[in-house]
């Protein structure tokens, strides 16, 4: 045989001397504690979705959209930021906010997610707190339900829903719906109280790849409420119909 | 079978093996193990350890590809799979292991009853193999069969940290054979495996491309009709779970390897007509079921995770990450057959040929129909679902089960008499027909309130011993297919004592963020370990409350699977636990230690799947 290293000698020794030790008191003991851990199950992954980058072709004004969110954090905690704008043709930004929120799993299949958002446009900017839901509804809808206190006290209110389609594999029609609500009317910002606007769309994506995928849709929206009749009388467009071309992608 | 005869022919094994240690190892091991296509690594040599012969394997990243591609592997000595051990039983060996990777490594002999201190788990049984250090093993060998040793630090057993191991019996081998081959099935990917595991916290169906479509739907209409369609699809989109959900990673990723070739590389074992050969099958796939068969040889199983069973023939066997089987075929026509190896949810295979002479292909079978989970598989009472009137369960759903309530059961009042009635259920008469939902398993469990949690998104409500059936997507197939109730070990079993103790586990997870744990909660969060006694005899009963398959390994002894075959009850190191099953296996350890106890889908350990066992009292293992 070939000699064992000393170092190897002196380990099988210890654990010898140790288990023999142990055989009389009874108890095995446990790992030390600066032995790392067997599995590694806590990892800290970063996820960064950018659900809509596209290009709005409508009557009077073409925009480009995005939408975009992200987390970075292990099963159960996650520090999650959205952001989405919309910039006019001529590149005037005319939405445009980010949230920072922190996450938190409280059931199979919702994170309740607390924080800040920071609206840069439309002017005045202004900050608000953020406590909403996020997660897959029973048949399968991906669901946001955010609520909004602004620095002024006024309490808004959004909700998002989404659904994929599979014509194959890769070809997937996704359905959307957004509605935002207002507790108190805002003239200035053009809304009213009540639900003030219902966003539907219809996108057909293709993914080249799982994390890759270029689409084609439609969408349509219109303005509710006293959020209409307040785009009545500067006379915009209360109802509008759009085509959408644009890049799904994710990290 | 007959278990004494020797081979037929004059050409018997033992006159074979020496012929060849006469030759110098030569063609023999190069069957075993053949080097591989130029510009590749292929499976390495054998070695055999024993006494004062040392094993010396060196851990190493080393190129290793195939169609063109090439990535990285984490080889044994240069190889994937790394090299072949031969150990005797009954002799102590000494592997000098040395680590040139950049980060530690490990290794643990799967299967292999070794001391806490040799069993190769970071952070359990010794702190792991530095980068550069040399770590010597030193265990008696105490058992005979077929194993396998792998690293158990991080994914280097996705990226070719395997290799097999053979143990010759101390004694003559019940087994007669003319010849013998191991077949190591494996997952290979070019992604890193850390990749593919955030991969899957992110979107967790990220490798499925066999999910159900508008398609599916409108050709189901077409053959069911609107409402029952209707209906399944409905069931399935409000428990927001995907029937299609068969394996995590798929062929999309995944080229399925057989000792470690792909499938057009064609790894050929060679035979004479007549002769009887010995197949060592064993399941490295980090993340594979495999189903497995010969087309046009019926497969005799003589040993189950390296224990021996009384011999069962069948067509077909499906088996888990990490477990073994040896089979024993007589080919006796002169004649190409495939050895076929398909991943359970039909996305790959990994393939190879059983010929007289080298270069003779055989016709490779289509890959079958992906499977479909099913309502039973999710856990619920299909008392009366659409085949009314039938009541396969009914009675025993009915009768309320001791200890239903897990979450306060009183484990001293279980009624084992009544648990071994349950579980010792004949295999399924109706196992070789294409009787469909007949074939129903009985109902053996109910579970409680307890939901364990958003780590969890399913509970099996309604569980059943379905040890009686051959596995996801092999229940409806015109042949003969391998069920846990078929395995009998061929030794009655040493312990025959009833558990004294009883320790129930349910096994959750949550597939959106691929979170896996036991009862709810990752190993992280359950830093205490199950404190047994050396020489306890305790029950281990396992709930599935998932919906996929885990194959559950437990370390340093071997667990008797409750299958209803009295001392005959099979000894394994890696049981299959289904979707929504409830079974019991039983175990004695002869030595103290920490000892593992895990799910072997290797993300599913990593992710959380894993606990230990921490036993104390004095080592009882009989130094005879």
């Amino acid at each position: 045989m070939r000699p064992v290293t000393s170092g190897s000698a002196v380990m099988l020794l210890s654990f010898a001397l140790v288990r023999g030790a142990l055989a009389q008191q009874g108890e095995f003991p446990l790992p030390p504690k600066d032995w790392a851990p067997p599995v590694h199950d806590r990892p800290v992954i970063p996820f960064l979705l950018v659900d809509r980058l596209e290009q709005r072709w409508q009557k009077g004004n073409d925009l480009r959209v995005w939408d975009a969110q992200g987390w970075v954090g292990g099963d159960y905690d996650k520090l999650w930021f959205k952001s989405e704008g919309e910039d006019e043709k001529g590149g005037r930004t005319a939405q445009a906010s980010v949230e920072a929120l922190y996450a938190r799993l409280i059931s199979p299949f919702w994170y309740l997610q607390g924080g800040v958002r920071y609206e840069e446009r439309p002017s005045p900017s202004r900050s608000s707190l953020a406590l909403g839901v996020q997660g897959l509804a029973p048949y399968w809808f991906d669901v946001e339900a955010t609520t909004y206190l602004d620095e002024k006290g006024k309490l808004s209110a959004r909700f998002e829903a989404e659904y994929d389609f599979l014509f194959t594999q890769r070809l997937i029609l996704q359905p959307r719906a957004e509605t935002t609500f207002a507790a108190y009317s805002e003239p200035e910002r053009g809304v009213g109280q009540g639900f003030n606007n219902l966003e539907l769309g219809l996108r057909l994506r293709y993914e080249i790849r799982r994390q890759l995928a270029p689409y084609i849709g439609v969408t349509w929206s219109r303005k509710l409420g006293d959020t209409a009749d307040i785009a009545r009388r500067a006379n915009t467009e209360v109802s509008e119909k759009a085509l959408v071309a644009g890049l799904r992608v994710w990290f | 079978m007959k278990k004494t005869d020797r081979a037929s022919g004059s050409f018997t094994r033992r006159r074979f093996v020496q012929s060849a240690a006469a030759l110098g190892l030569l063609d023999f091991f190069s069957q075993l193990a053949p080097a591989y296509a130029a510009g590749a690594v292929g499976p390495g040599a054998q070695m055999r350890v024993g006494g004062s012969r040392v094993g010396e394997l060196v851990i190493a990243r080393t190129p290793f590809g195939f169609g063109g591609r090439t990535g990285s592997a984490v080889t044994i000595n240069g190889t994937v799979p790394g090299p072949l051990l031969r150990f005797r039983e009954g002799e102590t060996v000494t592997l000098r292991v040395t680590n040139r990777l950049d980060i530690d490594t490990s290794i643990h002999w799967h299967g292999l009853l070794v001391p806490s201190d040799q069993d190769g788990v970071p952070g359990l049984s010794f702190r792991g193999i530095r980068p550069g250090e040399t770590f010597t093993y030193r265990y008696p060998v105490r058992q005979y069969g077929t194993y396998w040793y792998h690293s158990h630090s991080g994914f280097q057993e996705q990226e070719g940290h395997y290799a097999p191991i053979i143990i010759d019996p101390a004694g003559r081998d019940p087994v007669a054979y003319d010849r013998e081959y191991v077949v190591q099935l494996s997952d290979w990917t070019f992604m890193s495996p850390e990749a593919v595991f955030s991969r899957l916290k992110k979107q967790g169906n990220f490798f499925n491309f066999q999910q159900r479509t508008a398609g599916d739907f409108l050709r189901e209409v077409k053959e069911r009709g609107w409402r029952p369609t209707m209906e399944e699809r409905r069931m399935w989109a409000q428990m927001r779970m995907d029937p299609t959900d068969i394996l995590d990673v798929t062929g999309y990723a995944y080229t399925y390897l057989m000792n470690g070739r792909p499938p057009d590389a064609n790894w050929t074992a060679l035979f004479r007509p007549g002769e009887r050969v010995r197949f060592r099958f064993i399941d490295s796939g980090a993340q594979t079921f495999f189903n497995v068969r010969i087309p046009g040889l019926p497969m005799t199983v003589v040993q189950a995770d390296g224990q021996h069973v009384q011999p069962v023939t069948v067509d077909e066997f499906q088996f888990g990450a990490a477990e073994t089987y040896d089979v024993i075929v007589q080919p006796k026509e002169e004649r190409a057959y495939t050895i076929f190896a398909e991943a359970m949810d039909r996305s790959g295979y990994a393939s190879g040929t059983l010929a007289p002479r080298p270069g003779m292909p055989a016709e490779v079978p289509p890959l079958r129909e992906r499977p479909l989970r099913t309502m039973v598989d999710m856990g619920m009472d299909m008392g009366g679902m659409d085949h009314g009137g039938m009541s396969p369960s009914g009675g025993q759903t009915a009768k309320p089960m001791p200890g239903m309530d897990h979450g306060a059961m009183d484990h001293g009042s279980m009624d084992h008499g009544s648990m071994d009635m349950a579980s010792g259920q004949k295999p399924m008469p109706g196992r070789h027909e294409t009787a469909g939902m007949d074939k129903m398993s009985p109902v053996n469990g109910k579970h409680g309130p307890d939901t364990h949690g958003p780590g969890n998104s399913m509970v099996a409500m309604v569980q059943r011993n379905r040890l009686g059936e051959p596995g996801a997507g092999l229940e409806n197939v015109e042949h003969r297919v391998l069920t846990y109730n078929d395995l009998k070990s061929l030794e009655p079993a040493r312990d025959t004592r009833k558990p004294t103790r009883e320790i129930e586990m349910h096994l959750t997870g949550n597939m959106g963020g691929f979170i896996w744990g036991i009862d709810g909660k990752k190993f992280s969060e359950t830093p205490e370990p199950v404190r047994v006694r050396t020489g306890e005899r305790v029950r281990v009963t396992l709930v599935n409350d998932t919906m996929m398959e885990h194959p559950m390994h437990l370390h340093g002894v071997f667990m008797e699977l409750d299958n209803g075959a009295g001392a005959h009850k099979p000894r394994k190191h890696t049981i299959i636990v289904k979707p929504a099953e409830r079974l019991s296996f039983d175990f004695t350890y002869d030595e103290p230690g920490n000892f593992a106890f895990h799910c072997h889908m290797l993300l599913h350990m990593e992710a959380g799947m894993f606990r230990f066992f921490n036993v104390s009292g004095p080592s009882l293992w009989k130094t005879s």
